[in-house]
């Protein structure tokens, strides 16, 4: 790769490194106090903002570290360096009967990116966020130390680690838990929904039943559809109860050149037609796990049809409380702005406490909207849903962010100042600067 | 279940290759200069699939202890059924060319210890009349090129070398298998821009599992090199020696 390939997935900002240092043993990871500028570990950019950039400083590229290490299977423990992805993971095991605990919507992310992130997916509500599943992983400093961190060894530094946006060392390999599997299939319900209310009436119901769920709002939609969409919930097929099709055999489509594809027009069109695919109020399939969990994983470099400006996601959670209002105001903002959204995603987190110190999933609505970055217009209008945010106690997910104030930083994330003890003093990022910025006041 | 010697077994493209043989439940023999990175590439193929894996530690320059390492081999697995050769470096042309003892020392790693090698393994398998020799040579062998030519030569070298083997070993039905893989992005390239023509070495790996098991002659991988080549191959000396390539 050239420095100009280490971009973050929205592809703003755009901020180049001085240099690249690329690993490929995890034995032999170089002194990182030598280097002569701020260091940030870097693996698949599958961040959509500034948390995995460093502008002027130097990012090293974890990628190389892609070897398996151990299985213990009767307790499910794997073991693997911090590069390895999780498409490599379920390409192995889950014909062997294995799945990640915790996987979010794309599996072309690496372990270590999903402690770093302390990631979410599909099943918050009963199995909470990949640092759940997390028991150990080796942490290089750049004083040369190398520690395990568990929550016998290390705690603290574990803690500060998950979620801890790559900035407290360099992670070389993780243990986390698998969980059995009957099959590579899910059996998949897809139920519309015309507005807020329903969509929580729905959620009730399917969040006993269901191990994952998950919904896409049509954010074009306003006045009495608001908030209407299509809420998908599943549990693994098991083969004595599903017939279980054959294999897909998909190849993967690839965007061919940056252009910009996705605009107001083609946004609205799309939203309609996908509303209006499903004809019947309830489907059931049996679908494979790359439709179920990575549809978006089906075209490769997907982010490059919102052309070279890029585009921004905005993804927080608000606590529990007056959760319907809130993503009323916030569906109405984002429905009457003509900034309309192609992938709008709605779902509860539940309350499973990560170990993660800095973590972002929290008991409440967590709502994911994309934007393609059209300057200040973008830039001013997400500042009026800040404001809606903060209100109503909610937070940003750092891993989808490129622009939330230092101010809001700190106010949602008051524990920063204790999680800066454990930052090591060779790494930084973009981000990170960005957010702890001194507040005049 | 057959017995396989890597040399070379910590390379990028190598490890592919035995975890295909480790998966179907091939006992393997794993060479490299470092016991450090040998140790990292035989737990992550014993964690995928069940197998034996040796790991022995050794500098292919260290020609005088070239038999020692195949009668070690020998004695570990209990016999050998192939032996792959995938060492390699890929030096810098031109602080090359300025410098006599670097010239020696490509050749040395990148020919001679590998034409070494192989002769010991032919010598082996013609009196058991069967088993099956692959090394990675390389398309840079198929023509000098300024830009390349060192290593190209001794890639040559390898190249030329296997042709006559295969014309002797096939009467003792021997295979000798000849991997001419293109631009692989491994950390021997990690230093060039990546082009479209740069392949996995997932892909490389298992285009080399295949000939072993086919005994083909001659493997371009991925295939379309086969092409580019031919081209290549076929532009006058007269017009080639202009070019910039
Ligand atoms: C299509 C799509 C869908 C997504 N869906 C979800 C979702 O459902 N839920 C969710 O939570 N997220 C989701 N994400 C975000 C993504 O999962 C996270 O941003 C993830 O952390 C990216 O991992 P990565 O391997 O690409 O790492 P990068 O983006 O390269 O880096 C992420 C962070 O990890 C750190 N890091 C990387 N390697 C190391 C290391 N070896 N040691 C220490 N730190 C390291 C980096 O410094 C950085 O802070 C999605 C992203 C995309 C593109
Ligand atoms: N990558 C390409 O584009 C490309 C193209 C055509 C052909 N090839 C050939 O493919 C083969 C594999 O290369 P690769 O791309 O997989 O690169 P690689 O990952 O760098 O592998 C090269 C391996 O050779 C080992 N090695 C180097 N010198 C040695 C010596 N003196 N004694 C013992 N081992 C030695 C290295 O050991 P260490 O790990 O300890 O350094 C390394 O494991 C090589 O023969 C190469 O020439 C590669």
């Amino acid at each position: 790769m050239i420095i100009g390939d280490y971009e973050s997935w929205g592809r703003y900002p755009k901020y180049k490194p001085n240099d690249v240092f690329s690993v490929y043993w995890r034995n032999e990871i170089p002194d990182l106090g030598k280097f002569p500028n701020k260091i940030l570990p870097y693996a698949w950019g599958k961040s959509y903002g500034d948390s995995c950039l460093n502008e002027n400083g130097i990012l090293i590229d974890t990628k190389n570290l892609s070897k398996f290490i151990s299985f213990d299977e009767e307790n499910g423990l794997f073991r693997c360096e911090a590069g390895v992805t999780l498409a490599s993971i379920l390409d192995f095991f889950v014909p062997r009967g294995w799945f990640l605990s915790v996987t979010p919507g794309t599996k072309f992310i690496s372990v270590a990116g999903a402690v770093a992130n302390d990631v979410h997916g599909k099943n918050h509500h009963n199995s909470g966020s990949f640092g759940c599943h997390v028991t150990k992983f080796e942490l290089v400093r750049s004083s040369g130390e190398r520690l395990i961190c568990s929550n016998e060894e290390n705690t603290e530094l574990f803690k500060a680690t998950i979620g801890g946006l790559g900035l407290t060392g360099l992670i070389t390999w993780v243990e986390f838990k698998l969980k059995p599997c009957p099959s590579a299939f899910f059996a998949m319900e897809s139920e519309k929904f015309y507005n807020v209310d329903e969509f929580f009436d729905i959620n009730d119901k399917s969040e006993k039943t269901f191990d994952y769920t998950v919904s896409w709002v049509d954010c074009t939609a306003s006045g009495s559809s608001l908030g209407r969409g299509i809420y998908n919930r599943g549990n693994h097929a098991h083969p004595e109860e599903y017939e279980i099709p054959k294999l897909p055999n998909q190849k993967l489509k690839s965007f061919p050149f940056d252009a910009a594809f996705i605009n107001s027009f083609s946004v609205n069109v799309f939203n309609m037609l996908y509303f209006n695919k499903q004809i019947n109020r309830i489907e059931k399939n049996v679908v494979h796990y790359d439709p179920f969990f990575y549809p978006l994983d089906a075209v490769l470099h997907w982010n490059k049809a919102y052309g070279k400006q890029g585009f921004l996601q905005y993804q927080f959670v608000v606590p529990f409380g007056n959760e319907k209002d809130t993503i009323r105001e916030i569906l109405k903002q984002v429905s009457g702005s003509g900034m309309s959204s192609f992938l709008t995603v709605l779902k509860t987190f539940g309350d499973m406490k990560s170990p993660g110190m800095l973590s972002f999933p929290r008991p409440g609505v967590t709502m994911a909207i994309d934007f393609r970055m059209n300057g200040d217009k973008t830039l001013k209008f997400l500042e009026s849903l800040d404001s809606i945010v903060r209100e109503s106690g909610g937070v940003i997910y750092p891993a989808k962010d490129a622009r939330m104030s230092a101010e809001d930083f700190q106010k949602f994330y008051p524990q920063w100042t204790e999680f800066e003890k454990y930052i090591d003093p060779a790494f930084s990022s973009s981000f990170w600067r960005r957010v702890t910025k001194k507040i005049n006041n | 279940m057959k017995k396989i010697m890597i040399f070379g077994a910590a390379s990028a493209i190598a490890q592919e290759t035995a975890k295909l043989f480790a998966r179907d439940g091939e006992n393997l023999f794993l060479v490299d200069m470092n016991i450090g990175r040998l140790e990292a590439v035989r737990d992550d193929i014993l964690s995928r699939f069940k197998t034996k894996i040796e790991i022995y530690e050794m500098n292919a320059l260290d020609f005088d202890k070239h038999q020692e390492l195949f009668d070690k081999a020998i004695q570990t697995l209990g016999g050998l059924d192939a032996v792959l050769i995938a060492h390699g470096t890929l030096p810098d042309q031109i602080k090359t060319q300025e410098a006599q003892e670097m010239i020696i020392r490509e050749f040395n790693i990148n020919c001679v210890s590998v034409i070494s090698l192989a002769s010991i393994a032919a010598n082996y398998f013609e009196k058991k009349k069967e088993g099956c020799i692959a090394v990675i040579s390389s398309v840079a062998g198929d023509r000098g090129r300024q830009s390349n030519y060192i290593y190209g030569a001794a890639k040559g070298g390898v190249t030329t070398f296997l042709q006559g083997l295969r014309n002797r070993m096939t009467h003792s039905g021997v295979s000798v298998v000849t991997i001419k893989p293109g631009m692989v992005d491994t950390p021997m390239t990690a230093h060039l821009p990546k082009s479209p023509l740069f392949a996995k070495p997932g892909v490389v790996g298992k285009g080399i599992y295949k000939a072993m098991l086919s005994g083909k002659a001659v493997a371009y991988l991925p295939g379309y090199w086969r092409l580019i080549m031919f081209i290549i191959k076929m532009i006058p000396e007269w017009i080639f020696k202009k070019m910039k390539l």
